[in-house]
């Protein structure tokens, strides 16, 4: 996996905290966040939250006296949620990078019924909508300040 | 050296762009010095799978987490606000929403209505004509006809109601209380060279159809084809004066880092509020010690934000989401002083369409909506697509103890020392936030949604700088004069939010263009005696 600068013991407990966060579900088909092309993204995405990522999973070791891959995977989703209230900031980076990867994989935005590219050339349609429902604001006479006596009506609103 | 040119502009965003297209028909030698540089449409987020991650990344709206080589650090760990701000050709318009409201006539007479802060020496009267040249410039999407106004007439249809739109409409009428279709500068048709709105739905980062209105697609295209000469990555680090107090040029810092000299005639500073005292205050002299034109010592003095107070619920249907401009609506039922609240002044709402899926993930797992483990995936399908939300946006006494110095420290990669700020959010505003959240609460069940949720104020929200530089009659109580030029220095002009009086409860950039035009066109009619 591409990484050059967590260690093999980090990029072990990211994969199972990433799993943690967000494990594979058979009622949605969809992989995990510690599938392997997720997570080889994760890894290629950390740039700017590095330092944070680093901190976090320090935290995250002493928060569980030991490393978090080596933790039951069944108990693992009890540690990370206990983890969760005292993580501060750094596993708040941590997070986003794991969430940012997860929802862009095609696998996980179809699940969503979503198209799986950038919004840019195809774009979306928005319905109009009915404009009718303005008619009652529009019957309203002016609303906005007097001052000086010029082209204003009415007062606060 | 370089040759002395007529007029120097410093900035090409929103303010010194419309100041540049203005003065161009004048057939001066006008320069504008740019920090930043073009941004192609292909580099917008939208292009690219990793649109969402990109706000987090080099199209940050923050400018200390963005930290590219054209940004500068803004120590702003004293407030509870953060500066929004992008550093490019078209400045922050770039980096918007494109929400464009103009002030309202009584915004310029707090003072006579309302006992508080200054009125401006200028009035709403005054900047119309400049209102709507901008609107046909920038290029306005809206509908005629809205009664929190005096009449004018936005040159394109508005942005659709789409499903958000529709049941907040639905809600404020049930509540009887105001609300219209917001005026953007999202072009509904092609327009002036840019193609219409395709509803990509990530207007704030740049806009890859060009829809979105920034002025490096508006006014610059014209403006350079009358003549001004943009020059961009050169960052300005003082202005400089002569044995007369007058403004002589600038020194900067060229693309390779390289000290220039630019002499200039007239000087015009349009670097936003923060951006604008930072240079004052870094501009000193045995005559002006304490900056230039800082006489008033009032020069990064009432710095005003706009604290924005965010409430958002969820419905049990999907809505828009991400898709179409983000924010549709405004309404102005709490806008105008009622002498029945405990506030003075009020603020305009502004209703949002939704947010993208990884936004939702990541507001939503921070704050513990969105479950970890087994449950994650049923928790997310029930948030995803379903937010619908206000903000009230807060108008902003000016209060002097808020203010941009230079910091001791921090200094940008040129070594110019960096903006602090020190800024808190007055009692009247808190209690103008919690009024709006209020109403905003009342107006989210209406419009059937449940898990309400606050953020107040909006961290990432400092996207309007305003009140550091502001204009009035009296030197001892103001920096510029009632048509932008500095009391102690007679060619030396300012133009950015830096100038405002009072913030009003508005979305500033349509106001900070209009007043742009309004200054461009006073000089033209005073170029016999400009200097007088």
């Amino acid at each position: 996996m591409p990484n050059d600068s967590l260690s093999v013991e980090q990029v072990r407990d990211l994969r199972a905290l990433a799993g943690a966060i967000i494990p594979a579900s058979q009622t949605y088909n969809v992989p995990g966040a510690d599938d392997e092309r997720i997570f080889n993204d994760i890894l290629r995405s950390l740039e700017r939250d590095r330092d944070d990522v680093c901190r976090a999973l320090a935290h995250l070791a002493t928060f569980a006296g030991g490393a978090f891959a080596d933790i039951e995977p069944e108990r693992r989703a009890a540690v990370a949620n206990a983890f969760r209230d005292v993580g501060g900031a750094p596993l708040a980076a941590l997070v986003r990078v794991v969430l940012l990867c997860y929802y862009r994989d095609d696998r996980v935005m179809r699940s969503l019924g979503q198209e799986p590219r950038p919004p840019f050339p195809k774009g979306h349609v928005v319905e109009q909508g009915d404009w009718s429902l303005l008619d009652p604001v529009r019957a309203r006479p002016p609303i906005y300040r007097p001052v000086d006596g010029r082209a204003t009506k009415g007062g606060a609103g | 050296m370089h040759d002395k040119v007529d007029v120097l502009i410093i900035g090409s965003g929103a303010s010194g762009a419309a100041v540049a297209w203005s003065l161009a028909e004048t057939k001066m030698h006008i320069l504008c010095l740019e920090q930043g540089d073009w941004v192609k449409p292909t580099d917008y987020p939208s292009n690219g799978r990793d649109w969402e991650a990109r706000l987090f990344s080099d199209f940050a709206v923050n400018p200390n987490r963005r930290a590219r080589p054209t940004d500068y650090p803004i120590n702003d760990d004293n407030s509870p606000i953060k500066v929004v701000n992008f550093n490019g050709v078209g400045g922050s318009t770039i980096m918007y929403t494109a929400h464009f409201p103009r002030l309202h006539p009584s915004d310029f007479k707090v003072r006579t209505l309302d006992g508080v802060a200054e009125d401006w020496p200028i009035d709403y009267a005054t900047l119309e004509p400049f209102f709507a040249e901008n609107d046909r410039m920038m290029g306005v999407s809206g509908l005629a006809g809205d009664p929190a106004y005096p009449p004018k007439q936005p040159p394109m249809p508005p942005v659709p109601l789409g499903k958000s739109g529709a049941r907040f409409g639905k809600a404020m009428n049930q509540l009887g209380w105001h609300w219209w279709p917001s005026d953007t500068t999202i072009a509904t048709t092609d327009y002036d060279g840019r193609g219409r709105c395709i509803n990509l739905g990530h207007c704030t980062p740049g806009c890859a159809q060009g829809a979105k209105a920034s002025t490096d697609i508006t006014y610059w295209p014209h403006a350079i084809r009358a003549g001004v000469e943009l020059r961009t990555l050169c960052r300005v680090r003082e202005i400089t004066t002569d044995e007369h107090g007058m403004a002589s040029g600038v020194i900067y810092y060229d693309a390779k880092g390289e000290e220039q000299f630019q002499p200039a005639e007239v000087v015009i500073i349009a670097c936003n509020g923060v951006g604008t005292p930072r240079l004052m205050l870094n501009s000193v002299s045995a005559r002006f010690p304490n900056g230039i034109a800082n006489s008033s010592g009032l020069v990064g003095k009432n710095l005003m934000f706009h604290p924005y107070a965010l409430t958002y619920g969820y419905v049990d249907e999907p809505l828009d989401g991400n898709h179409g401009p983000p924010l549709c609506l405004w309404s102005k039922q709490f806008y105008e002083t009622d002498p029945q609240r405990d506030f003075v002044r009020g603020y305009t709402f502004q209703f949002g369409r939704g947010v993208g899926s990884i936004i939702e993930a990541i507001v939503s797992s921070t704050a513990g909506r969105l479950a970890w483990g087994e449950d994650h995936h049923a928790s997310y399908r029930k948030l995803v697509n379903r937010r619908i939300g206000l903000s009230a946006i807060c108008e902003d006494l000016p209060e002097e103890h808020n203010r941009v110095t230079l910091d001791p420290v921090l200094k940008d990669s040129s070594g110019i020392p960096a903006p602090k700020l020190d800024y808190t959010i007055s009692a009247n505003s808190h209690k103008m936030m919690q009024h709006g959240i209020a109403r905003a609460k009342e107006i989210l069940n209406a419009a059937g949604a449940s898990n309400i949720c606050v953020e107040s104020p909006i961290l990432n929200g400092g996207w309007h700088l305003l009140g550091t530089a502001r204009m009035g009659t009296d030197p001892e109580r103001s920096v510029v004069n009632e048509w932008g030029r500095c009391h102690d220095v007679k060619n030396l002009f300012i133009v950015d939010g830096s100038i405002w009086v009072t913030s009003g409860g508005v979305n500033p950039t349509s106001t900070i263009q209009a007043l742009a035009l309004y200054i461009a066109d006073s000089i033209k009619q005073r170029l016999a005696n400009l200097f007088d």
